[in-house]
């Protein structure tokens, strides 16, 4: 893959202007530590909410250190906090971490590492070092975005795992202090720069009423794997909206995979069904 | 011993798939379709997230402090607040609501 000559620039438009396009390692820095830290520190949360939930010191730190994924590490102490099943509640707290799988396919291509560096590099896949590394320019600012939110919210998360863990006796009740709204709070925050557009926004829509219409029927962890079925099912509508514009000659052919529309329109739905598969 | 075997399955699992996402072959990822569906799937799993944590109690849907709290999130972030200041509102206007309804 060709390195990035051009000179990269910064994306956000309230970079200091102490640092002008020339040096963007500061504000990639920046962006990276305000991410670490931020999660990083609601490692505490989850000490907590794992002592709470009666596992011992060594096995939340084991969480912390080896799952790496909170979300995940959240659901497998919330199941065997309610009796469920050990193997049930690994596998929703799988199915959460699953979604790390699609960010990793992302980020094989913007980080370009050699083999022998990924096994690394995988185990700090998550939500937000995806975040931080894909809103990089390039890869130089890729990697140094992804080493530094990696290393900053690894470290921190489990340090302030050990201290949650430790704390959580003298804390009393965790929820008396909105901990518990530090999760759907970050999740919020990666979420909101992505909502650009309308297929963006359509799909976070539709993937909310889904999680919302299945929680109650679906056992844990399932619902957010079909909430994940709004990206297909959006792409696959627009997909047949591209088409149709283009059938009509109104519309430049999109970057999507679709290929060139039958100009009588009749193969329409033999198309969308092969998409369907995505 | 169960909740270990739980942890080692969860760390396992959790680790493999984070592995083989980074290591796919790079011919999936030329695919238009696979680039704008990797694109896309965050986004819904980000949003389904959010939604499952603020109003989900186990498998019951439940609205309290909390929602507030991450509504008050939703209005920093509408105003630019940086990350922490985000979170931290979502946790202060949580407890602030719970210890006025007591």
């Amino acid at each position: 893959m060709a390195e990035q000559t051009e000179i990269p620039t910064t994306q956000r438009a309230e970079a200091s202007p102490s640092a002008p396009l020339a040096k963007p390692d500061s504000a990639v820095i920046r962006d990276a530590l305000g991410v670490g830290v931020a999660v990083g520190l609601s490692g505490f949360a989850f000490g907590v909410t794992s002592a709470g939930a009666g596992l011992s010191l060594l096995q939340t730190c084991a969480l912390s250190l080896l799952v790496f994924t909170g979300a995940s590490q959240f659901a497998l102490v919330g199941a065997l906090a309610a009796g469920g099943n050990p193997l049930t509640a690994a596998a929703g707290a799988f199915f959460l971490g699953a979604r790390n799988a699609f960010y990793g396919l992302r980020l094989s291509a913007v980080l370009g590492y050699r083999a022998r560096i990924k096994p690394f590099a995988a185990h700090w896949i998550i939500d937000e070092t995806s975040a931080v590394t894909l809103a990089q320019p390039d890869r130089r600012s890729a990697r140094l975005g992804f080493t530094v939110t990696g290393f900053t919210l690894y470290t921190l998360w489990n340090l302030t795992t050990l201290v949650g863990a430790l704390g959580a006796g003298a804390l009393g009740d965790t929820d008396a202090w909105g901990l518990d709204a530090a999760g759907p709070a970050v999740f919020l925050a990666l979420l909101a720069p992505k909502l650009e557009d309308t297929v963006e926004r359509a799909t976070a829509g539709l993937a909310v009423v889904l999680v919302m219409v299945t929680l109650p029927l679906l056992p844990t962890g399932a619902p957010v794997l079909v909430a994940s079925l709004a990206a297909p099912a959006v792409l696959l509508v627009q997909g047949r909206r591209e088409r149709a514009k283009q059938a009509r000659g109104t519309v430049r052919p999109a970057a999507a995979a679709a290929p060139p529309a039958p100009q009588d329109g009749t193969n329409e739905s033999r198309t969308a069904a092969e998409e369907d598969r995505g | 011993m169960t909740v270990w075997i739980a942890i080692a399955v969860t760390a396992v699992g959790c680790y493999l798939v984070k592995y083989l996402g980074l290591s796919a072959p790079a011919g999936v990822l030329e695919r238009p379709l696979v680039k704008r569906l990797a694109a896309l799937l965050p986004v819904a799993l980000l949003a389904a997230l959010t939604a499952q944590q603020t109003f989900a109690d186990g498998p019951h849907l439940m609205l309290d402090a909390k929602a507030a709290g991450v509504a008050a999130a939703a209005v920093a972030l509408v105003l630019r607040a940086p990350f922490l200041l985000v979170i931290g509102v979502a946790v202060a206007v949580t407890a602030g609501v719970r210890a006025l309804g007591g």
